[in-house]
C-alpha cells in the first residue's frame, strides 16, 4: 500500500468521527460534488494523489477541459467534443489508463445537450488500479432525433480503447449519439424493428409513466 | 331394409355415421393409451428466455429430479419435442422466436408459462421491450406462478399439465 | 468483416445498415436463441469448412430496459427489479447499487451488517460459479458435472434460504445495511454446510479438471494474451485467467474486505481450460473468506440503519461504485438530482463487458469448440442484456 492509500484512510476516519448522528439528521455528505462545474474548493480537501493526476491533464490542454470533481479513488474531466480524441490519446499514452470500465450516456433535455461519461480504468499499474478517471463529452442533442443524421454526433474513442467497442454501440442505440470513426454502430440489443426514438432518452415514456 | 336405408346418394353418409359409432367404441380405451403415452413422456424444448432458467435447471437438479415424474430435460432439437416451458420474460426481440419454435414443433405440444413475467409481465409491467404476457402469441396450458417460481412449484404445474392432458381428448 | 458494395444506393442505406458481399466459400450459421450451446443469446458464425472465420454475437434477447426502468422508481423499489440479471448472484449484482445509494443519501452501515453482508455476497458467488460449472459441464457432454454442482449447490442455497428467506431473489441488501439479522446459531449452521461443501467441491479435480477428454477439448482452444485481455477490457475469471493480478475485492476493497485476507487466483495460461478453473479455485477462496467472518463478525449489534421513508440524494451527486461478482467486476454509475427517483443508473456488468473477447477468441476455432471457449467467458446473457 502506498502512501496515499494512508492517507485517504485516515480523511475517511475523520468523517466518521465528525458525523456520528444519525443519518437522518446529517448534513450533507461528507464529499458533496457537482454535476456542473463547482466553485473551487479548499486545496486541503482534495486528495493528493488524484489532484495530481488532473493537474496533469488540466496542464496539458488548459481550457479545453475542466474538472468535474476530484474525490477519493474517482476522478472526472469534462471535455468539449472537438478535443476528446486528443485528450483520450494523451490518457492512453501519458498516464496508466489502459481500458473503460464503462461508457454511459446521460441525457439533459434542458441543456439540450447529452453526455457520453467514459470511465476508465487501469489494470497495468497497481498505484492506479482503485483509481476511475470519468471522461466526459456532450453532444448536442435534437428534438425529433434521426440516429446517425442528426447533428448529435461524437468521435469514437474505439481506436483508442478498444473496449469501449460494444459500449458505444450501445450509447448508439439508446441515445441516438452516433460515433465517428466506430467500425461497426449497429444495434446490440433492441430488437431489430424498433421504429421509436431512443428509449433512454428522457422524453421516452414507459407505458403509464 | 338395409337396401332402402343405404342408397347410392346417402351410402357416403352411413359409412360416417358407421365410422363415428366405431370411433366412439373404442375412443376411450385408445385414447387412455394415447394419452398415458402423451402424459409421462414430456420432452421440454431447450429454449431459455430469461432468468427463470436457472430454477428449472434446478429441477432436474438431484434434488428435484423431475425426471421421475417423467419429464425428461430440456432437449436441444424442436423436432423431437412437445412441451414449451416459457421460462420468464418474453422481450419483443425473442417474441417473434418464441413463435417461430413452437410452430416448427409437431402436434401435439403443450405450453407451460413459467413466472410472473410469463404470465403478466410481473416486475417489468411497464417496460419499453417486455411483452405482458405470452398469451397473446402461444396458447397456455398450465401457468405457474412465481418470482421465479421454486423447482417444487414447476413440477407441481407439470403434474397439473399431466392432469390436464390425461383428461384431453385423444388425437 | 463485412464489405460494403459500391453501388448508388448503398449510401441511401442508414449508417447500421451494410450490405455483405456474398462468398460460396464461407456459410453463415446461426448459433441460437433456441440452442443448448448458445443460451439466451445468437452468435452468427461464419464458417469455412469446420473452422470459425468470423463471429458477431447478437445479444439482446432478454433485454428488459432496467436501467429505464430505474428512473421512475424510487431508491428502494428499484431493488427487486436490479437484482433479476442475475438471481442467482443477486447479492453480488446488487452491491454496487447499495453502496452508491449509501453515498448518495449519505448514511452509515453498522458494522456487523458489513460483515453479514460480505457472508452473504461470498455464499452467492459459490451459488454462481456452481450453476456455472452445472451448465458448462452440460456444453461439453459431460452429464456428471451438471448433475454433481447442480445439487451441492442446494447447500449453500439453503444457507441464504435461512439468512433471507428467499431461494435465489433475495433482496437481502438494502441502503444502510440488511434487511434481516441471520437466525440464532446460523454461525454454527453456516460453518458446518462450507467445510462440507469445500470437501465436495476438492473431488471436482478427480471428475472434471483431471479429466483427459476436458483437457484435450479445452487446453489451448481460444487462447487469450495477457496484452489483449487488458486492451479489450475484459474483467474478472477471464483477466485473471490471462495472468493479470486483479481484483476488485483486493485492490479496491469495499465494507469489510480490507479487514480479511482475500488471495487473488492466477493463472497464465489464457486459454479456456484456466477460464475455466478460475472460479473453481474462486469457490475455496470464498469458503476462506467466510470462515474468516464469521470469526470476526460482532457477535451482536444491529444490522440495519433506518432510511427516512422516500429517501432522497442531497443535491446534485454522482457516484460509481464497483464489487467483484461471480463474472468480474461489476460497476454502477449512478447520478441523483435531488429527487427520490435517480436521474440515471447505469448497469456496466462484467458480463457485458466479456462480451467483446467473444468473437476475438472464437476467430480460427474449430467449430465443436465454440461452447466451450463461450461459456469460459463467464458469461450470462441476462446481466449482459439487462
Amino acid at each position: 500500500m502506498s502512501s496515499t492509500d494512508s492517507q485517504t484512510n485516515t480523511s475517511k476516519e475523520d468523517n466518521k468521527e465528525s458525523s456520528p448522528k444519525p443519518a437522518a439528521e446529517k448534513p450533507a455528505p461528507p464529499k458533496p460534488a457537482a454535476e456542473k462545474p463547482a466553485p473551487p474548493k479548499p486545496e486541503e480537501a482534495l486528495p493528493a494523489f488524484e489532484k495530481e493526476l488532473t493537474d496533469r491533464i488540466v496542464n496539458q490542454f488548459a481550457d479545453d477541459v475542466e474538472v468535474g470533481y476530484v474525490k477519493e479513488n474517482r476522478t472526472r474531466i469534462n471535455v468539449k467534443k472537438e478535443k476528446i480524441l486528443d485528450v483520450a490519446k494523451f490518457i492512453k499514452d501519458q498516464t496508466p489508463f489502459d481500458h473503460a470500465e464503462s461508457v454511459s450516456g446521460v441525457d439533459f433535455p434542458e441543456d439540450k445537450e447529452i453526455e457520453v461519461v467514459y470511465h476508465l480504468g487501469s489494470y497495468t499499474d497497481n498505484r492506479y488500479s482503485k483509481q476511475i478517471l470519468a471522461l466526459s463529452t456532450r453532444a448536442p442533442r435534437e428534438e425529433i432525433p434521426n440516429p446517425g443524421n442528426d447533428s448529435t454526433k461524437l468521435p469514437s474513442l474505439r481506436d483508442v480503447f478498444y473496449s469501449v467497442e460494444f459500449h458505444e454501440r450501445e450509447c448508439f442505440e439508446m441515445f441516438g449519439v452516433y460515433f465517428d470513426g466506430h467500425p461497426d454502430n449497429r444495434r446490440l440489443l433492441l430488437p431489430e424493428d424498433w421504429a421509436d426514438i431512443p428509449p433512454l432518452r428522457k422524453d421516452f415514456r414507459n407505458k403509464g409513466r | 331394409m338395409l337396401k332402402e336405408l343405404v342408397t347410392p346418394q346417402n351410402a357416403n353418409v352411413f359409412v360416417g355415421k358407421l365410422g363415428d359409432i366405431l370411433y366412439k367404441a373404442i375412443d376411450k380405451p385408445l385414447g387412455m393409451a394415447i394419452n398415458w403415452g402423451r402424459m409421462w413422456s414430456l420432452w421440454p424444448v431447450h429454449i431459455e428466455t430469461a432468468c427463470c432458467s436457472v430454477e428449472f435447471g434446478a429441477a432436474s437438479s438431484p434434488r428435484y429430479d423431475v425426471e421421475r415424474f417423467g419429464i425428461i430435460e430440456a432437449f436441444g432439437s424442436l423436432r423431437q419435442c412437445d412441451l414449451v416451458v416459457v421460462q420468464g420474460t418474453i422481450t419483443r426481440k425473442m417474441a417473434p422466436r418464441l413463435r417461430l419454435v413452437y410452430d416448427q414443433m409437431p402436434d401435439p405440444k403443450y405450453v407451460i408459462a413459467m413466472g410472473a413475467c410469463a404470465i403478466t409481465g410481473g416486475l417489468y409491467f411497464d417496460s419499453y421491450n417486455v411483452l405482458p404476457g405470452i398469451d397473446g402469441i402461444l396458447p397456455v396450458d398450465v401457468y405457474v406462478p412465481g418470482c421465479p417460481p421454486r423447482p417444487e412449484t414447476l413440477i407441481q404445474g407439470c403434474m397439473l399439465l399431466q392432469e390436464k392432458i390425461k383428461r384431453m381428448k385423444a388425437r | 468483416m463485412t464489405e460494403q458494395i459500391p453501388t448508388d444506393h448503398t449510401e441511401q442505406l442508414p449508417p447500421g445498415l451494410q450490405l455483405e458481399k456474398v462468398d460460396d466459400r464461407i456459410m453463415t450459421l446461426n448459433v441460437g436463441p433456441q440452442h443448448p450451446g448458445s443460451g439466451h443469446m445468437r452468435i452468427i458464425v461464419k464458417i469455412d469448412g469446420d473452422y470459425i472465420v468470423d463471429a458477431d454475437p447478437d445479444p439482446g434477447y432478454v433485454h428488459r430496459g432496467e436501467e429505464k426502468m430505474a428512473e421512475v422508481r424510487n431508491y428502494l423499489l428499484n431493488i427487486p427489479h436490479l437484482e433479476r440479471p442475475v438471481i442467482h448472484d443477486s447479492c453480488n449484482i446488487l452491491y454496487p447499487y447499495v453502496l452508491g445509494v449509501e453515498d448518495i443519501v449519505g448514511i452509515e452501515v453498522p458494522e456487523r451488517a458489513k460483515y453479514v453482508r460480505v457472508i452473504a455476497a461470498e455464499l452467492n458467488r459459490c451459488v454462481y460459479i456452481q450453476y456455472w460449472l452445472a451448465i458448462y459441464g452440460i456444453f461439453l457432454g459431460h452429464s456428471t458435472m451438471f448433475m454433481w454442482p447442480a445439487g451441492d449447490r442446494e447447500l449453500m442455497i439453503d444457507l441464504l434460504e435461512k439468512m433471507t428467506g428467499a431461494r435465489v431473489t433475495h433482496s437481502y441488501f438494502i441502503p444502510g445495511g440488511v434487511r434481516n439479522d441471520i437466525p440464532a446459531n446460523f454461525e454454527d449452521v453456516c460453518l458446518r454446510q462450507v467445510n462440507y461443501f469445500e470437501k465436495r467441491i476438492k473431488e471436482y479435480a478427480d471428475i472434471f479438471y483431471d479429466n483427459p477428454i476436458l483437457k484435450a477439448r479445452t487446453e489451448d482452444t481460444g487462447v487469450l494474451s495477457s496484452q489483449d485481455a487488458i486492451r479489450l477490457g475484459t474483467t474478472g475469471s477471464v483477466l485473471r485467467a490471462s495472468g493479470i493480478d486483479y481484483d476488485v475485492r483486493v485492490k479496491e476493497p469495499y465494507d469489510v474486505y480490507e479487514e480479511l485476507d482475500v488471495h487473488t487466483n492466477v493463472l497464465k495460461d489464457g486459454d479456456s481450460y484456466a477460464r475455466s478453473k478460475i472460479p473453481w479455485l474462486d469457490m475455496f477462496e470464498s469458503c476462506n473468506i467466510i470462515r474468516q467472518a464469521l470469526e470476526k463478525m460482532p457477535k451482536s449489534g444491529s444490522v440495519r440503519t433506518k432510511l427516512r421513508p422516500n429517501p432522497k440524494g442531497v443535491g446534485n451527486n454522482e457516484v460509481y461504485k464497483r464489487v467483484e461478482s461471480g463474472r468480474g467486476a461489476a460497476g454502477m454509475h449512478i447520478i441523483s438530482n435531488g429527487k427520490p427517483e435517480p436521474y440515471r443508473v447505469k448497469i456496466s456488468p462484467g458480463s457485458f463487458r466479456n462480451l467483446i473477447a467473444l468473437p476475438y477468441l472464437l476467430k480460427g476455432e474449430k467449430l465443436g469448440n465454440m461452447p466451450a471457449v463461450y461459456w469460459s467467458l463467464n458469461y450470462w446473457p441476462v446481466e449482459a442484456d439487462r
